[in-house]
């Protein structure tokens, strides 16, 4: 069942430009996705796999659209690579709505493991990261939208447990 | 007949259609025969050929044509169940099915084994899917270029590859012209 803040996520990629997304699901991002599949000027292609989905940004945005991925943190290390070679090395904006799984709020061990990477793999990718903590912080999206898109890179925005949880 | 002849006989038939190349010998070959702005050449990024030809194709009404391989698809095998049920008709997957991955030193792919592409694509939910040989792909290509059906190209070919240098062009370049001839 879609939340407000799920409903504001999607009209602040809207307002933005961003016109097409792919994604693979997360239980946190459940409701981003309800409301991007009700969306029609969003068009929305579920990839099977997050680096296949930043291929079809790359093309997407190659034929004029403006791209965005939504995905969990645990699938990071399968996008390095094109990170790297594809969406950084072709400068590429893309901003990534990423789920933090595996912090404070998390009730799955295995979660945790990735959650201690991810900022790390980040970081050692040089990609600008924003953590939003608590769901007031969603007025930093429309911000980091233009930020992705004035630079050419590709952002991280992880959205963790508490984030959700404070959301309505 | 080895890619490199495949891609030379493709030349008058891919005269201006938008083209996104596999990486490694494919974009090599292609730009040695016949560079153009409206050729994307992949430098890094193993398997994403396809991806990159179908976000392209549904972001323009012009025909895309990506060319790809045997070893590129198997390593990104989901990209066939999101083509079969994302149809494009403006989309055109050729894979150069050399049974090998022909970058590396033609080290065999299952392709030349048990594994059917054809098969998978059709499973997939591709409904146009063509197997054919690498003398016979040049009218298949011009044939799905005329028709208003995605298709999914199997080209039978040798494993071999011909040596030619390396695209030594600056990525960005290659997506800004890319992207002109994309918006002409």
């Amino acid at each position: 069942m879609a939340k407000d803040i799920d409903r504001r996520i999607i009209q602040d990629l809207l307002d933005n430009g961003v016109d097409f997304v792919t994604s693979v699901p997360c239980k946190q991002l459940a409701g981003v996705i309800e409301v991007l599949d009700e969306t029609e000027a969003l068009k929305h292609v579920p990839c099977n796999k997050e680096d296949e989905g930043m291929g079809l940004c790359a093309g997407a945005f190659m034929g004029g659209m403006k791209p965005a991925i939504i995905m969990q943190n645990t699938a990071l290390g399968v996008t390095l690579n094109s990170l790297a070679t594809l969406i950084q090395f072709y400068q590429i904006p893309l901003p990534m709505l990423i789920s933090y799984r595996g912090e404070v709020g998390e009730p799955v061990a295995c979660q945790v493991e990735m959650a201690l990477h991810t900022k790390a793999l980040l970081a050692q990718l040089n990609i600008p990261t924003y953590h939003l903590h608590h769901a007031s912080q969603v007025e930093e999206l429309p911000g980091i939208l233009k930020h992705c898109q004035m630079c050419s890179k590709p952002v991280a925005i992880l959205t963790d447990a508490s984030f959700w949880g404070s959301a309505t | 007949m080895i890619r490199y002849e495949l891609l030379e006989l493709l030349k008058e038939t891919l005269t201006n259609e938008l083209v996104v190349c596999n990486i490694g010998s494919p974009s090599q070959e292609l730009h040695a025969i016949d560079d153009q702005p409206s050729n994307f050449y992949m430098l890094g990024t193993m398997g994403l050929c396809s991806s990159i030809g179908l976000g392209l194709a549904m972001a323009t009404d012009k025909k895309v044509v990506a060319i790809d391989g045997d070893g590129s698809v198997l390593t990104n095998m989901g990209t066939l169940a999101t083509i079969g049920n994302n149809h494009q008709k403006n989309f055109i997957l050729v894979i150069v099915d050399n049974g090998s991955y022909g970058s590396t030193g033609d080290q065999p792919t299952y392709t030349g084994g048990r594994t059917s592409l054809a098969k998978v694509a059709e499973a997939c939910g591709c409904d146009t899917v063509v197997e054919c040989s690498a003398a016979d792909t040049p009218d298949a290509v011009k044939a799905a270029l005329a028709g208003d059906e995605m298709t999914v190209i199997i080209s039978k070919c040798d494993s071999g590859n011909r040596k030619c240098p390396v695209i030594t062009m600056n990525p960005i370049m290659i997506r800004e012209r890319f992207m002109a001839e994309v918006a002409r």
